[in-house]
Order: structure tokens, then sequence, then C-alpha cells
């Protein structure tokens, strides 16, 4: 499903040139719940954003569902992006000044599809996230927990194969990232392909498959990560 | 999703009321300026007769100062002589021809406590109202045999027939003008062209006369001319008005109809041989410089719309542009607010053109609120002309604000913000949508 070869990142400015990936090489397969973690700074979200079609890669290749995502132009990108991926911020993300319902039906207004449609998904998804009786609310009017699953709800709508996480519960108190994972793990279990990334080892267990990324590559030494995996037992 | 666009336009400008206030003040106060300047510039510069335009043609013949032209370089006069007046409408070498002058008589209302009053007169021929398209409330002008015979009838502008006659059908009433009866022939429809292009050397925006009465009258009855005259030669002392009638001094405005582009040079050719044949007669001693210029020619030549008026036109508009530089920087300054909410919608889907479409709609209708308020203001700076110049009585013709100048208006202030949306629009666009989601 998502294939990625050689794929390096740099970023430079005129006096400093920062390699965000190198040689960066994954391949994730339909309905796996990958978690990705590394130190500060090793390149997990610049990997998500260039698997989100965010960012481009500056070399290497990469495939989503076998199409070449370099060779797509700006409205094929965004049509993958609003068609095959869901993405699921630490801070949420929401617009202020629109209700929880108007926030699900962001990604649905470019999708085009009719006003039935799109109130249907809307409903089913934030009835899926446990808020129905919340959709006239603003965002500021629920607790971090509840903003993450509008957001969740938000990815979900237009029912994406591919979810993509960062840090999702980096801003939420242990009791409400249980809750939010548990959603990730049933949204999983239905098909979807989840991408997380966290520098929490203990979430990062949650996964079914765990990568950790060390100065912009995939490492297969993640001694931290087969520490906790052994603490968990 | 145009709808959704202005949703999310209105949504904008309520979360951001004090930046969006400012753009549209500031487009407002622009568009008010220039549309005030325009709007008079307008009127100043518009053809009442446009529809014509290419068959009416106003005649110059150079009977003019050897060593002095009358408008340097080698201009000729802006009217006629009397003798060139009469001579030229006698011919009758046009399709139609007349000629007027400005004059006034002292109206004597019926009733004991009226009393008597003076009017601006016309004085001039039948054709006058056929040339110039006058429209008629009731009856109609004089018939070419009346400008023979020197009738005593009378045309009344619309407002003085409400004023003498209530607003009935007077055609075929009497009015005394200067102890003399008149018939009235006629009612004119309102008729307020402006400017007034059939006699521009005598204010070209003051109002139309309320009175026309016969030109052969007027001079048999020795009518003083109330307008310009002018003249380069001495009159004979002592000669009086027959003196005055036979001299070299202009005073009269006259035009011709001509249908076609070959009527125009037979006339042409018919006004140089007439100047030949004066020139034998020992006047005319300038070369041969007739001219017969149409009104909007007519209009230009005579500067109708002063060169001040371009000036300030041309600092208004400069005031526009730097209104408009402001409502860039404010609509960078909001677009750079709103990165993350661009970036958001970008992850979410939204293509470049999509982004694109919703700026720019919402600049629209910043443009929008902007042009409204803008007419407002247009019509405030109007009245403030209007006031200041209060003593003119036709002021009141220049600050007329119609509906085209209402649409101009709005278009403008809208295609201004549109222009001033386009940088920080083309800027928003091209955001990377993961440097501003990235900050947590």
């Amino acid at each position: 499903m998502l294939n990625m070869k050689n794929v390096s990142k740099v970023y430079r400015t005129d006096t400093v040139e920062t390699h965000a990936l190198r040689e960066f090489s994954l391949t994730v397969e339909e309905g796996e719940f990958v978690s990705v973690t590394g130190p500060s700074g090793s390149g997990k979200t610049t990997f998500l954003n260039i698997a989100g079609l965010l960012e481009d890669l500056t070399d290497g290749t990469y495939e989503l569902d076998g199409r070449d995502i370099s060779k797509l132009n700006d409205k094929e990108r965004s049509r993958v992006r609003n068609e095959k991926i869901g993405f699921i911020f630490q801070s949420f993300n929401l617009i202020p000044e629109l209700n929880i319902f108007d926030n699900v039906d962001v990604p649905l207004r470019y999708r085009g599809f009719n006003a039935d449609e799109r109130k249907r998904r809307i409903e089913q998804s934030i009835e899926m996230v446990g808020l129905g009786s919340r959709m006239q609310h603003l965002p500021a009017q629920l607790s971090g927990g509840q903003q993450q699953r509008v957001a969740i709800a938000r990815a979900l709508a237009g029912e994406p194969r591919f979810l993509l996480a960062d840090e999702p519960t980096g801003n939420l108190d242990s009791q409400m990232a249980d809750s939010v994972l548990d959603l990730l793990a049933e949204i999983n279990a239905s098909g979807t392909t989840i991408i997380m990334v966290t520098h929490e080892l203990a979430l990062a267990d949650r996964a079914r498959r765990n990568i950790f990324v060390r100065d912009g590559q995939v490492s297969d030494n993640a001694p931290e990560l087969h520490l906790a995996n052994m603490a968990a037992g | 999703m145009f709808r959704y666009y202005l949703k999310l336009g209105t949504l904008s400008i309520r979360a951001n009321p004090m930046l969006s206030a400012l753009m549209v003040a500031a487009i407002a106060v622009g568009i008010g300026a220039c549309m005030t300047i325009f709007t008079v510039r307008h009127v100043m510069s518009g053809n009442p007769i446009e529809s014509k335009n290419d068959q009416l043609y106003h005649v110059q013949v150079d009977n003019w100062n050897p060593d002095d032209p009358y408008d340097e370089p080698d201009g000729a006069p802006v009217q006629v002589t009397y003798l060139d007046a009469k001579a030229l409408f006698d011919a009758g070498r046009a399709f139609r021809q007349t000629t007027s002058f400005k004059t006034s008589r002292v109206i004597q209302p019926d009733g004991e406590d009226a009393r008597p009053y003076q009017e601006d007169t016309r004085a001039t021929t039948a054709d006058f109202f056929p040339m110039f398209d006058v429209p008629f409330l009731y009856g109609a002008g004089w018939d070419r045999a009346s400008d023979e015979t020197q009738d005593h009838v009378v045309v009344l502008a619309r407002e003085l027939n409400e004023k003498l006659f209530g607003g009935e059908d007077s055609v075929g009433r009497t009015l005394m003008l200067n102890d003399e009866a008149y018939r009235v022939s006629g009612v004119l429809d309102t008729w307020n062209p402006v400017p007034k292009y059939y006699d521009v050397n005598n204010n070209p925006f003051e109002a139309p006369a309320q009175l026309f009465l016969p030109f052969s009258l007027a001079i048999a009855d020795g009518f003083d001319n109330n307008g310009n005259t002018s003249c380069w030669k001495p009159i004979e002392e002592g000669s009086g008005r027959e003196g005055f009638l036979a001299s070299e001094c202009i005073w009269i405005q006259m035009w011709v109809e001509l249908q076609s582009a070959s009527a125009k040079q037979d006339y042409m050719n018919f006004l140089n041989a007439y100047v030949e044949e004066q020139k034998l007669l020992g006047r005319f001693p300038r070369p041969l410089n007739n001219q017969l210029r149409t009104p909007e020619e007519w209009m230009k030549y005579n500067e109708v719309v002063d060169e001040d008026v371009d000036v300030l036109l041309g600092l208004a508009i400069l005031f526009l542009v730097v209104c408009l530089l402001n409502t860039i920087g404010l609509l960078l300054a909001k677009a750079m607010r709103r990165a993350k909410d661009t970036s958001l919608r970008r992850a979410l889907g939204a293509s470049r053109a999509e982004l694109f479409k919703q700026h720019v709609i919402e600049a629209g209708m910043i443009g929008v609120a902007g042009g409204a308020l803008g007419v407002v203001m247009t019509w405030f700076g109007l009245r403030g002309i209007e006031n200041i110049f209060i003593e003119y009585e036709f002021i009141q013709h220049l600050v007329r604000m119609d509906w085209s100048m209402v649409a101009l208006a709005v278009l403008l202030a809208i295609a201004s913000a549109l222009g001033a949306a386009l940088y920080p629009t083309w800027r928003t666009c091209n955001i990377t949508p993961a440097s501003y989601l990235r900050l947590q």
C-alpha cells in the first residue's frame, strides 16, 4: 500500500543544509497499525508529512497504492489526500469558528459529495466517536479528549484507507489517551491502515508493528523499544 | 462551493472584525474619493446628444483679426456674427440649421398680486427642437414660417409651465413677455442636457432656458444678448443696434444637421465658397479656417472638462492606490494569521485552486462591503462639493450620481479588493502546510 524507497528530505537555507530523512525505506501493507518512534529530531514527523503528501521529498520514490506520488500535480495530490488519507494531529487542528458538524464537513466539501451524503457521513462519524449530542458545539466548548475525537471523526468521515496520526495523544491525559487509542485500535480493526508517530513507548506498543527512526533512517536497533516490550511482558 | 465559500468568508470577517473593518474602510475611503471626482468628471464629459453625434455640427468661420488670431495659434472664433449667421441660415444649405443666442424676458404672470420677473430665454429657430431631439410634453415648436414672419410664439420649459399654468396643457394660451403677448406653441418635457452642448461658451453647466422664442423676432425687436460677445473691430460710433448687427462681433451660436459624410463635405465646400465671396467684399482677412465640429469634438475643443478636474482625478486615483496598498498589507496580515487554517484545509484535501477561490470570494465580499460604503462616501463627497460651491446654481447638475456610477463604484471596489487580494492570496495558497501544522 505504502512503499517508500531511499527517500531523502533535505531542508536548505543559505547557510545550512539539514538532512531530515536519508535513504528512508519503508513498506506498509494494507490493514497494518504501525507506530513510528524515535528521538526528537530523528525525522518521524518529516516521514509522516511526506507520507501524507504535505511535503515534497528531495530524492527517492514514494508509491501509494501503486501510484508514484512525485508525478502527481497539485490537484491530483490534493485529491489523494482528500480521498485516501486521514490526518490526526497532536493539537487537534479544529477550526475554532466552525461547530463540530462543520469541522467534520470540511474534507467532505472538497470531495464534492452532495448535502445528503455529507450529512449522513458526518453524523455517522460523529456518532462513532461518541459525540452525537455535541454536533452544534464549538471546539472551545469541548475537552481536549473530545476535540481529538472530533479530529478523528473528521479524518474518518471520508472513509480513508490510510490514517496518519502525529502524536495523537500528546495533549491528552492518560485516561483520555487510552480512550483515543482504543478508538484507533477499533478503526484499525475495521480495516483502516494506521501509521502513528509517537515518542511514548507504551503507546507505540499498542500498534501491531513498531518502526524506530534514528537520524532520518529506519533503524534495526531500537533498544529502548525492546526494553519497553520486555517490561510489558 | 460558492455558497460554502460565502459562508466561510462571512465567518472569517466575523472572526477578524477589526481587520475586516479596516479593509472595508480603506477601500471605501479610496473609492469614495475616486468616485466623487470621477462622478463630477463623468457628468462634465458626457455627451447628451450622442445618438446624433455624427449628424450635428457646430459652425465656425474665421472672420477674426489678421494680426491676432482668436485663439492661439490659429483657432477660429467660437461664435459667429449676425451677418454670417443670417447669411448662412438664409442659404438653407443644410438638412436643418439653427442660430441662437442667450437672452432674457420679463414674464408678467396673470393675477393682480403676481409680480413680473425675469427668466432666461433662448432666441432660436424652428429647427432647434428637432435637431437636438428636444422632448415635448404638450404641443410642439413653431414652424419655419414663424421664423420668417417673426411670430410671437413661445415654447415653455416644463418647470415654467408648472409655475405659470399649474402643469396644464397651456398650448394656445397667451403669455405676456415685456408687455407683448405670445402664444404658447409647446411645452417641453424635462430637458436638461449636461453639459449644455449647444452653447458651451455661456457656461456649459448652467440650467437651460425657461423660454424659447423665434430668433428673427428677437433680432427684429432688439432683444439684448445675455451671452458672451467678442469684437475685434470697433463698432461704428453712433450706429446703434444696426451698427452692432453689421459688425464683426461674434455672439451667435450656429449648428447644422448634416446626414452624411458627403453632406458634410458639401456644406464645408459651401462655407469655403461663402468665405471666399466675403473676402472679395473685404471681410475675412485671415486664411481660410472654417470648422464643422460634432458635439463631442466641440466640447473637447472648448475644454468643457477643466484640466484641473483631470489633475484632481489623477490625485484621487493615487489616493485609491495608497488605500489599496494598505489593504494589501492588511490582507497579508490576515493571511498570516490564518496560515494554520489554510494549511489544515490543504491537508484535508483542498487544492491550491480551491483555496484561491475561497480567498478571492472573501476578498470580493470585502470589496462589495467597501463598494457599498464607498457609494455612501461618494454621496457625502458630492454633497460636500455641492455645499462648497453652493452659490453656483449649476453645481447641482455636476453632483448627480446615477445608477451607472453606483454600479461602477461597486465594481471598482470589487476589482480593487480582488487586485489587492492577489498577492496575499498567492502567498497563502503557496504555504507549505506541514510547516504550520507541525506547530504544537
